[in-house]
């Protein structure tokens, strides 16, 4: 079983079409990784879809960072 | 004021028969098939099961896959033979010039694949469900759109949407366009990719497919006594047009001249044509006016040949009426009997054709052609291409809504 972090970063390179490793915790969306706004609401979508959740249009705003990522779905697990 | 020259200096083609130029073109020459069952879902309810899809179609070839998944596939289909038309043509951005370069890309379905996607989509999961990408990936400006956004084009942009008519409207504007003086440039064309339940379903539903699925690559024989209908296709043609002085200036390769354009419409039914075929006479009437051409200069035509029952009689008979005795002497093929029919793709891919027809001096054949129906009385360079003197071309285009495009091309 792959951990929280190891399964958002993979969600993300495959979204953003990073490699993993370039991908830090800190790394932003949008600054670091190339995302358009387009590209983080279907990365939130993917997120959802991973993580059978739903994350609230007002939560998504705050995503902004694979940590934020990280932590909001190990706060709703 | 004597009118703006208007050649072609780069070309593009994604076909079933090759996803480049000279194999979709040594495919043509050599009267292969691209025909085969459909792939990519259950055929086994459709009263049709075959088709002309592109085969062996890398998209890394000419984009991430990140761009590309947020594309249609008529759009990349559309990206690549741009791509490879500019390419071809030698041409660079830079500040001076962008301005000056415009593009127009049509469809005629657009992007049918996304939309059955998200449409299951919302039926699942609901509006949340829907990709963010779902509008701007499937409609069908976004081929000339993503194309300005990549190469910097900041001149006209417009993707004409006329049914089976697109590719040839679109060439058929942007000529005008550079010829009027609103742009030096255009990459023009149509893409197509609508090989999908629907669009498989529906054409089916119309009855316009053929159903000779025992022998697929028997199926498309334009003018042939036992022709049951047309193949759906899918693929792209892009044209780099040029206006004559800004392609001699940097020294560009020049194919061709494209020196004439016609439009015309039936005014008479939503599929079928009348059967004098007087609107597409009309024209090809308008594009020879265009070029101040006579009727007997044209060697070869390109026909719109779709093996349809009605519609390639009415072709035949709009030839006859338009050149008159000359009808005896004219070349005319249908490479659909080859690729089938590429719907909003296919006036882009049949200019491409002529021109490589005028380039190379040879006729493509008419494959499938064994028996010529009673009143199809022309030459239609039956199974083999044909070595012979092409100095002029004409492509004709016809779609639902009586819409009619001819253009001319002229060796230089």
């Amino acid at each position: 079983m792959s951990t929280i972090e190891e399964r958002v970063k993979k969600i993300v390179a495959e979204q953003l079409g990073v490699k993993e490793d370039e991908i830090q915790n800190s790394s932003s969306f949008v600054e670091d990784l190339g995302a358009d706004s387009l590209d983080t609401v279907e990365l939130v979508m993917a997120l959802e879809e991973e993580f059978e959740t739903e994350i609230p249009d007002e939560e998504a705003e705050k995503i902004t960072t694979v940590q934020e990522a990280m932590d909001y779905v190990t706060a709703n697990q | 004021m004597s009118r703006r020259r208007v050649v072609v200096t780069g070309m593009g083609l994604v076909t079933p028969l090759g996803t480049n130029l000279e194999d979709s073109w040594q495919g043509i020459l050599a009267g292969r098939s691209g025909v085969a069952p459909i792939e990519g879902f259950d055929t086994s309810a459709f009263t049709t099961r075959f088709g002309a899809q592109v085969k062996d179609f890398d998209v890394e070839n000419f984009m991430s896959k990140k761009d590309a998944r947020k594309m249609d596939l008529f759009i990349q289909y559309g990206m690549a033979a741009a791509i490879q038309a500019i390419t071809d043509s030698g041409l660079e951005t830079t500040e001076e010039n962008a301005d000056r370069i415009g593009c127009a890309i049509g469809s005629g379905i657009g992007g049918l694949p996304m939309i059955e996607k998200n449409h299951e989509l919302l039926q699942k999961g609901g509006p949340r469900k829907i990709s963010p990408f779902f509008v701007p990936g499937s409609i069908i400006n976004m081929i000339s759109g993503n194309l300005a956004i990549r190469f910097g084009f900041r001149g006209p942009n417009i993707a004409i949407t006329t049914a089976c008519t697109s590719g040839t409207h679109n060439i058929g504007y942007s000529a005008r366009t550079i010829a009027y003086g609103d742009a030096d440039v255009m990459v023009c064309g149509g893409a197509e990719a609508a090989s999908t339940p629907l669009g498989l379903g529906g054409f089916a539903a119309a009855r316009a497919l053929s159903t000779r699925n025992d022998d697929p690559q028997a199926a498309s024989r334009p003018w042939d006594k036992d022709r049951d209908g047309f193949v759906l296709g899918d693929g792209a043609g892009v044209l780099v047009l040029e206006e004559y002085e800004h392609a001699k200036a940097r020294g560009a390769k020049i194919y061709a001249e494209l020196t004439g354009f016609g439009m015309s419409d039936d005014a008479y039914h939503m599929t079928l044509p009348p059967e004098d075929g007087r609107g597409a006479a009309a024209a090809m009437r308008n594009a020879l006016k265009d070029a101040s051409f006579n009727a007997e200069v044209i060697n070869y035509i390109n026909a719109h040949g779709t093996s349809t029952p009605a519609g390639d009689l009415a072709e035949s008979r709009a030839v006859e009426s338009v050149l008159g005795a000359a009808a005896d002497k004219v070349a005319v093929s249908s490479t659909k009997s080859m690729i089938g029919h590429l719907l909003g793709a296919a006036g882009a891919v049949e200019a491409v054709f002529c021109i490589l027809a005028i380039r190379d001096q040879v006729a493509p054949p008419t494959i499938n052609l064994e028996n010529p129906q009673e009143g199809c009385n022309l030459d239609y360079v039956p199974k083999e291409a044909r070595q012979m003197k092409i100095d002029h071309a004409l492509s004709n285009s016809f779609g639902f809504g009586g819409t009619n495009g001819s253009l001319i091309f002229s060796k230089v």
